[in-house]
């Protein structure tokens, strides 16, 4: 860990963060910490945006709901209206890491949360995210938890969260101050990136802004599942996970909205996917169809092979339970 | 002053039985537990002394090489900064389990990536690690296609070192002749210790004398490593460890931490602490070998087994004399005059292999009992009834007796425990929603190990008593069944007996290591109790057997008087002394029990859960039934790790080790784990040790992940030979969805 100065702030419009240039915003420090120690992150100065607000949940005009940025990920989850309207997300978030970490973990840190990736990690080993131009250690080596859409030799990390696809399903909006005080709004749907030729991007938040919350549209109800596939049922980051949010009404879907997690550098949305669901009649014909389309440009490195067939089950597998299909 | 007894014919006095405190053998609850809990027990880093400096490995980041250049300019000037250190007598590789010398210590010649090439030390650990991560390093790498980084690359194979050879009759006749036959090769994968505390030692030099808190698990083997290291007579080295937070092998011989912070305290003059990040817990101690290992059986029309082989593919860093005792099981568990047992070495560039949690049997007996899976079901013979009928009257080899074997008992109460069907094994049978259930069991076995051991037990004018020994306690329980011991002998309750462990001025034991603690540290201190009841004989002019000792009351003859009263203001000192014998060689000596469990495969995406699992251990004497159970828990707590998830995962490019956290190496976590149900089957073992009691640290992970693996194919029809069991294995093979 590099020396580092501290400041905190007390409200948004403070000096720290409204002429702050470099330096890392520190939530709940449960990522950013560790890769300070490990010198993946070498910040000057540490932001820390815990006094700052922005730690409640509100009902929106329309419906919605406000998920402030600094709420942490257990209130939310145990939070009575989004375990009644948006109970996806709740499952999402209790899926991840462990009760202690959910505790510190907030709304904004998650949705920063970096990759996994193992060379990532690592400052001895070569890595396009961390040091651009240095190359991409996983594509030929360990790579059982990388990319297999969406990826490119550039990187084929994924963003490992649990969280975010939920949020994906639900189509929230994710909420940014910038330095000059104008806000903004993005899709989150749009809000991670794909590697492209700038792997060491994650996401469109530009130098000096700040996520000041997340707002859920109103509830569409349904059927909600998520589906976090992993060898140790706890404590793990997902091999491939889905969130599910499906309505049916008279033996068809009527509303259908997945997002899958671990399979890309961002959470998966594939609005073709939720096309081809709703109106239809649940089949397994329909399931495979949905998985085909998941999967057209699917492409393994190797050891990461195995999460095309896993996924293509595992699509089945959720698909059926939220239609109510045997199994 | 001093009671020895070595151990050349079976103890058939059964001391602890004639005693009538009645405390051993209870659950009695740890008694450091509390002090564990609440913070009050000092570890090895959380020991304060004045002045300390903060030191930091640096570690190589290349597999094979030299160092060229230590550029201690590019951090001297830095903040608190106070030496960048690369002395000849750092380690560069940790010393094994029993070594009593040096390990490899060139730090400057580079074997491994992740190898100690030196230490920073700093006023605070904040400026040494962040120095530590700046100093600049130039190597002379090897040319990387000539290194062997990978087992699959290794260019020769030798018998391993240590390991024993067997080659008896003619297995491939046997084989050929076989009424049923199995003739399968297994792989396991490397697996770390992965202790909660991470190694970390506090070292002080007073210009003669160097005092260590570290955390290890042998004090008496590490005295002489460090003091060979050192270049000191180990008169001079003082080695503290009374708390251990765990070790599985890693902490047996001194670790690179140890060897830092002692040369840095020699050097600076000032005491200097040094603690193993995790990522280097894992880089840069000890690993267990990944396994490649052929089994053969051949049995005849009734399923006796008239063939057996059993070879195993392990490696380590050149040099090493450890090899994975693969076999060690094998050798003794199952009859077949046509035998073959082979470990073979091959010499590669990763960390050093060494001892990890149940050497040799942890993973041979997993891969033994899935290949006797696959003979119940070649033979229609079910898998209880084939073991039950494999169970040889005397050693296949050696042609001697066995000392005590409770395995049919063990197999049949945890058959009957668990509710087993030994009849109706037709894979891929029962689904419950989206998950195949099934079951599987197998066998355990574990060599049993006594070792040289000493201990001096007081009785204290007062009545209580105090036992030394610088044997550990590496969270197993040492301290209370020691207690316990003394406490029934000399007619006490636990908690009047204070227990002091863990300082290398006291009494030499064993340390704690390949199960032997209890039986060994444990029959020293019966002796030295043995030795205060002659005395109190003496006293009283009586024979042993019409002395009882019960409540602090000495009582014989119709007289009852207190301790205190009999000693009348002395105290009693004796060190019991206990040796290894001929028992040894007369008897095959080991533990064993039997495993089942339930486990769930998902139809879809080929995750494994355990629903339930049962053990029966027959371990000799139970000393405390509280700590034994524990200790089989945590065993087959491991089996499900090592079924399911353990992989240390290598970059076969070059050498380093991608997953080296807690969070990327999985071990169990409580979710992971269901209610385990342990049964004791009580016998007493006279050879094994004057307790009469067997080790039983390690006998719970030897062959568990083999029941889980057998399970699996019950649950779901698809054999797997590779663990761990992940889902990425299984997707391929699992019934159409
Ligand atoms: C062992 C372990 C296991 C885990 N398992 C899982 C899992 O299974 N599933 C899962 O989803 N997650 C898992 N996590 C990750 C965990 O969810 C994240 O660490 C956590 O959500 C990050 O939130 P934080 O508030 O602590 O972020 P911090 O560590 O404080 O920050 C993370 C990043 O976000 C930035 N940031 C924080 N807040 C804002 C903001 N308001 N605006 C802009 N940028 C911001 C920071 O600058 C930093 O770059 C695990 C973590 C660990 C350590
Ligand atoms: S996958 Fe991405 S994060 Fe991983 S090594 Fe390659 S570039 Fe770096």
């Amino acid at each position: 860990m590099r020396p580092f100065d501290y400041q905190r702030p007390d409200g948004l419009d403070h000096a720290a963060l409204l002429e702050r240039d470099g330096g890392a915003l520190i939530a709940g420090g449960t990522n950013l910490l560790d890769l300070m120690k490990l010198q993946v992150e070498t910040p000057d100065t540490l932001v820390d945006i815990n006094r700052i607000g922005l730690d409640e949940l509100e009902p929106t005009d329309d419906g919605g709901i406000r998920i402030g940025a600094l709420v942490s990920n257990s209130v939310c989850a145990a939070d009575p209206r989004i375990r009644a309207d948006w109970p996806v997300l709740s499952r999402a978030i209790l899926s991840g890491a462990s009760g202690q970490l959910r505790n510190k973990a907030t709304t904004g840190g998650n949705l920063c949360q970096r990759t996994r990736c193992y060379y990532f990690m690592n400052i001895d080993m070569p890595c396009n995210k961390r040091e651009p131009g240095t190359g991409c250690s996983a594509l030929n080596g360990r790579n059982r938890i990388h990319a297999v859409l969406g990826a490119n030799e550039n990187c084929i990390a994924t963003y490992p969260g649990d969280m975010a696809v939920a949020m994906y399903a639900l189509d929230a909006t994710v909420e940014i101050a910038g330095p000059d005080k104008a806000s903004r709004s993005v899709k989150i749907r749009d809000f991670h990136r794909l590697p492209g030729d700038m792997p060491q991007r994650d996401n469109v938040l530009e130098p000096g802004e700040v996520i000041t919350g997340v707002t859920l549209p109103a509830p569409v109800g349904g059927t909600q599942l998520y589906r976090k596939v992993r060898e140790r049922s706890s404590y793990a980051f997902a091999l491939v996970s889905i969130a599910a949010v499906i309505r049916m009404e008279e033996g068809a879907i009527s509303h259908a909205s997945l997002a899958f997690g671990s399979m890309a550098h961002k959470p998966w949305h594939d609005p073709r996917i939720d096309a081809a669901l709703t109106g239809a009649k649940p089949s397994d014909a329909l399931f495979d169809k949905v998985a085909d389309l998941l999967l057209e440009n699917a492409e393994g490195y190797g050891e990461n092979d195995f999460k095309i067939p896993l996924a293509r089950r595992t699509v089945k597998a959720v698909l059926r339970e939220a239609t109510g299909a045997s199994t | 002053m001093s009671k020895s007894i070595t151990l050349d014919q079976p103890d058939q006095r059964n001391l602890l039985d004639r005693m009538a405190q009645g405390t051993i053998g209870k659950p009695v609850n740890r008694l450091e537990g509390p002090d564990k809990v609440s913070g009050v027990a000092t570890y090895a880093a959380e020991f304060s002394a004045p002045g300390a400096a903060n030191g930091v490995l640096v570690t190589s980041t290349i597999s094979k090489g030299e160092v060229a250049l230590i550029d201690e300019a590019s951090v001297m000037g830095m903040p608190g900064v106070l030496a960048v250190i690369s002395d000849q007598r750092m380690i560069a590789r940790p010393a094994q389990g029993g070594a009593g010398e040096a390990p490899v210590q060139q730090v400057k010649q580079i074997d491994y990536w992740g190898q100690p090439v030196a230490v920073v030390v700093a006023e605070t650990f904040e400026q040494a690690r962040d120095a530590a991560k700046r100093l600049k390093i130039t190597y002379n790498a090897d040319d990387m296609s000539d290194v062997v980084l990978n087992p699959e690359d290794a260019d020769s194979w030798e018998e391993g070192p240590g390991t024993e050879t067997v080659e008896q009759g003619a297995l491939p006749q046997a084989m050929s002749e076989a009424a049923y036959s199995v003739d399968a090769t297994y792989t396991t994968e490397g697996h770390n210790s992965a202790p909660m505390e991470p190694h970390a030692a506090l070292a002080e030099w007073d210009g003669t004398k160097l005092t260590v808190h570290a955390s290890l698990q042998m004090l008496n083997y590490n005295i002489d490593e460090l003091a060979d290291s050192m270049g000191l007579d180990a008169e001079n080295v003082h080695l503290l460890s009374p708390y251990v937070g765990g070790g599985f092998g890693s902490k047996l011989g001194i670790s690179p931490d140890v060897a830092a912070a002692s040369v840095a305290a020699m050097q600076l003059g000032r005491p200097v602490r040094v603690v193993l990040s995790r990522q280097q817990v894992f880089q840069s101690v000890i690993r267990r070998t990944e396994t490649t290992q052929r089994v053969r059986l051949a049995a005849d029309a009734d399923g006796r087994l008239q063939g057996f082989g059993h070879e195993a593919k392990v490696t380590n860093l050149p040099e090493e004399e450890f090899a994975e005792p693969v076999t060690q099981a094998s050798a003794f568990l199952y009859p077949g005059q046509d035998r073959v047992l082979k470990v073979e070495m091959g010499r590669i560039h990763r960390m050093t292999a060494g001892s990890v949690r149940a050497p040799g049997e942890a993973v041979g007996m997993q891969a033994l009992e899935a290949a006797m899976d696959e003979l119940a079901e070649e033979s229609g013979i079910g898998p209880v009834e084939l073991r039950l009928r494999n169970i040889p009257e005397r050693h296949p080899s050696d042609d001697v007796p066995y000392s005590s074997r409770r395995l049919a008992e063990c197999l049949k109460a945890g058959a009957e425990a668990f509710g087993w069907d030994d009849k109706d094994r037709k894979p891929a049978q029962r689904r419950e929603g989206e998950w195949w259930i099934g079951t599987g069991m197998a066998t355990a076995a574990r060599i049993h190990n006594l070792s040289k051991a000493e201990a001096s037990v007081t009785l204290m004018e007062d009545g209580t008593a105090v036992v030394a020994t610088d044997m550990t306690d590496i969270g197993t329980g040492t301290y209370t069944i020691l207690g316990q011991i003394a406490g029934e002998m000399l007619g006490l309750e636990p908690s009047d007996v204070l227990v002091r462990l863990g300082d290398s001025d006291l009494a030499r034991g064993p340390g704690s290591g390949g199960s032997w603690g209890a039986a060994s540290s444990g029959s020293a201190v019966q002796i030295a109790c043995e030795a205060i009841r002659e005395e109190l004989c003496d006293m009283l002019g009586c024979e042993d057997e019409d002395l009882t000792l019960k409540d602090g009351f000495a009582i014989h003859n119709n007289k009852r008087q207190s301790l205190p009263e009999l000693l009348n203001g002395r105290s009693i000192e004796k060190l019991g002394k206990l040796k290894p014998g001929e028992t040894e060689d007369d008897f095959a000596q080991a533990s064993y029990g039997a495993f089942f469990t339930e486990v769930a495969v998902n139809a879809y995406t080929g995750e494994t859960r355990i629903r339930r699992m049962s053990g029966a251990f027959g371990i000799g004497r139970v000393l405390n039934e509280k700590t034994a159970k524990s200790q089989c828990m945590g065993g087959m707590v491991w089996c499900i790790g090592s079924a399911l998830m353990e992989d240390m995962m290598f970059d076969h490019r070059d050498g380093h080790l991608a997953n080296c956290d807690l969070a990327e190496y999985h071990v169990p976590v409580n979710r992971d784990v269901p209610h385990l149900d342990v049964i004791m089957v009580e016998e007493r073992d006279p050879a094994a040790s004057p307790l009469q009691a067997k080790g039983v640290g390690e006998l719970g992970i030897c062959g568990g992940a083999g029941a889980i693996c057998n399970a699996i194919y019950n649950a779901c029809g698809v054999r797997l030979r590779s663990f761990p069991m992940t889902p990425d294995k299984l997707i391929d093979h699992l019934p159409e969805i």
